[in-house]
């Protein structure tokens, strides 16, 4: 049982947020789709913990209407 | 069909016709697996049945293609395991391919030392042919054949059906209905009944091919092959060199166009190679549902199979889970036909097996949102998992072509007795018995000396002479299966010649299990207590609320 860290836990923010970009480049929509899907299991299955998996998911869905 | 002729079963006519109306104790509507399986259960337990169905055969086509471990495990008590073991093709693997490549492999029976095996494939019409053989066998069980029921009423003191057949109607009465009339159940129909849930909008094509080949006994499954782009499609054997073909047509396709087999052979062509030699057997279109019956028991009416619940075909659920609703009925309608158990016995029916099909639905509805994703996100997701799984073991387990069925654990049960004692493992109350490898007097397995009655199991001879007779001379009587130790009184006693059973059922010198007629563990202990499995009993027969004495 763990919580979901939301405090600054990048070493370099700026550098994982560009890279982040880069892997997207010169993919088409579809493609960037399934590199962002593959992307968040790859992530989710090194996290393991559902607390933290379920926080995390209602992290990124609040405030994306229509609410649930 | 080149290698079956469905058999014709005489139509007699009813002796109540232009009579007296007869009563019956109990009446079963369908001579389907589940309502077959029901009466022969019955029929075993010495109580007369008789069986209504509105045609004269079994099922036309192979239909229902997969029966699992537990299926097995409970006709061997119904006394006809055997033949549809035999005839059966038996398989444990499956195989998830994804384009070309395998994505995902699984062995739905790991371990060794189990009679049966996790799955065999066997065309319902074999199946039920098997059934109709053995109730043709018992005394007690009558089926009429092409005696339809055409109109039903039931009141808290009896059940009044209006049956047709081709010599006119005829009035039965009875005090129990077993409604096992399948997915569309004309009865639930008549009783103004519903049966809801999810319609999912996807086609699929299944087609029954004769074909001599070296495929293994494998369960395979194609994602997205080259052969039928964008679509799944699943391989399955079954006996006589018959073969499953399902293909996923989606939504837009036209039932009656792809029924025609110019239609079928370009897409078999194209999976098995232009010089493939096969005949086609039987071809159908289908779509599916996930739904279920609010109640599965209406006062004197009881829903068995998919009558009461559906589900997709993925997963093999729907009449294993039919089988395993009989297997959860009979001995308690058998309890209460006899004055021995209280009425409310048959709601724990409806609540254990309604919580089962929620289960099946659960997991049903799941694969079907995995093969059939509803939004493109969906099948962005999907498409990923399948991707990744060919290179990383996590995405493996998150690839869904069907989880197949594995029987109910009964845990939430309250004809379960809590533990007092420490257990470790998989036998909680509730739980299926495993079965395992034994020596004894009536064969060797252990399953074979469970079911039908209340049975203790004891490890050792910690059980005085008296109390195994007291247990057996009870109302509800039990039956004790010593393992191990020295015979005495005459009971059976069983050896665990390879220590699997003592290993599985995490078992020490004196630990007792208490075993439900249906072979589901009730009650266990780490040593024998005369008046502990008695309460037992009476709390799994429904008793304890009758006889308060025992509540303490």
């Amino acid at each position: 049982m763990g919580a979901l860290n939301t405090e600054p836990n990048l070493a370099a923010p700026d550098d994982f947020y560009d890279e982040l970009i880069g892997l997207h480049r010169d993919l088409n929509e579809a493609d960037s789709a399934l590199v962002n899907a593959k992307l968040i299991l790859l992530l989710a299955n090194h996290v393991g913990d559902p607390d933290v998996l379920r926080a995390a998911m209602a992290a990124a869905r609040a405030d994306v209407a229509p609410p649930r | 069909m080149k290698t079956y002729t469905n058999p014709v079963y005489g139509y007699r006519r009813a002796p109540e016709l232009g009579g007296t109306t007869r009563h019956c104790g109990v009446v079963v509507v369908g001579a389907g697996p589940v309502g077959l399986a029901a009466a022969i259960d019955l029929a075993q337990q010495g109580i007369p049945v008789l069986v209504l169905d509105d045609d004269d055969t079994v099922s036309v086509g192979s239909r229902a293609i997969c029966y699992s471990k537990r299926t097995l495990e409970i006709l061997d008590r119904l006394g006809c395991g055997e033949p549809v073991a035999t005839k059966g093709v038996s398989w444990n693997v499956g195989k998830v391919f994804h384009g070309n490549e395998l994505a995902y492999q699984f062995d739905l029976l790991p371990e060794a030392g189990h009679h049966r095996p996790a799955f065999v494939n066997l065309q319902q019409y074999h199946f039920e042919e098997c059934l109709v053989q053995r109730a043709d066998a018992l005394a007690a069980a009558e089926i009429r054949w092409k005696h339809r029921v055409i109109d039903v009423a039931a009141n808290e003191k009896k059940v009044t059906l209006r049956i047709a057949t081709q010599d006119g109607e005829y009035a039965l009465t009875c005090d129990w209905l077993i409604v096992c009339d399948g997915a569309r159940s004309p009865v639930r129909h008549m009783l103004g009944l519903d049966s809801e849930g999810q319609v999912f909008h996807d086609r699929f094509l299944i087609v029954d091919i004769h074909m001599t080949t070296d495929f293994p006994a494998e369960r395979w499954f194609w994602f997205d092959p080259p052969f039928h782009r964008n679509q799944s499609v699943l391989l399955h054997r079954q006996a006589d060199d018959v073969w499953r073909v399902d293909f996923q047509l989606g939504w837009d396709a036209d039932p009656e166009q792809e029924k025609k087999p110019e239609n079928i052979l370009p897409r078999l062509r194209a999976m098995l190679g232009t010089d493939a030699q096969f005949d086609i057997e039987w071809a159908s279109v289908y779509t599916f549902q996930c739904r279920r019956m609010q109640k599965f028991r209406h006062g004197r009416v009881l829903f068995a199979g998919d009558a009461a619940h559906l589900v997709s075909p993925f997963g093999a659920r729907g009449a294993n889970s039919g089988v395993q609703d009989t297997d959860n009925l009979v001995w308690k309608l058998a309890l209460v036909m006899r004055g021995l158990a209280p009425d409310s016995l048959l709601d724990t029916y409806d609540e254990e097996r309604i919580a089962a099909a929620d289960e099946n639905i659960l997991h049903s509805t799941r694969a079907t949102d995995f093969i059939t994703p509803k939004s493109a996100v969906s099948r962005t997701f999907r498409d990923a998992v399948l991707s990744l799984a060919k290179r990383h073991p996590f995405a493996r387990r998150l690839v869904n072509s069907g989880r197949l069925s594995v029987p109910a654990i009964l845990a939430g049960s309250r004809l379960n007795t809590p533990d007092d004692d420490a257990f470790v493992g998989r036998m909680v109350p509730g739980a299926p018995m495993a079965d395992g490898p034994v020596t004894g007097p009536r064969g060797d397995w252990l399953l074979q000396y469970l079911g039908g009655g209340f049975d203790l199991v004891v490890f050792g001879d910690g059980v005085p002479d008296g109390a195994a007779r007291d247990l057996a001379r009870d109302p509800v009587p039990c039956r004790l299966v010593q393992v191990g130790g020295v015979p005495c009184d005459g009971r059976v006693v069983i050896q665990d010649k390879e220590r699997l059973i003592a290993a599985r059922y995490d078992a020490r010198q004196g630990t007792c299990y208490l075993v439900r007629p249906d072979q589901h563990v009730c009650a266990r202990w780490r040593t024998f207590d005369l008046a502990a499995v008695r309460r037992a009993i009476a709390r799994a027969t429904g008793n304890i609320e009758r006889n308060p004495r025992w509540a303490h």
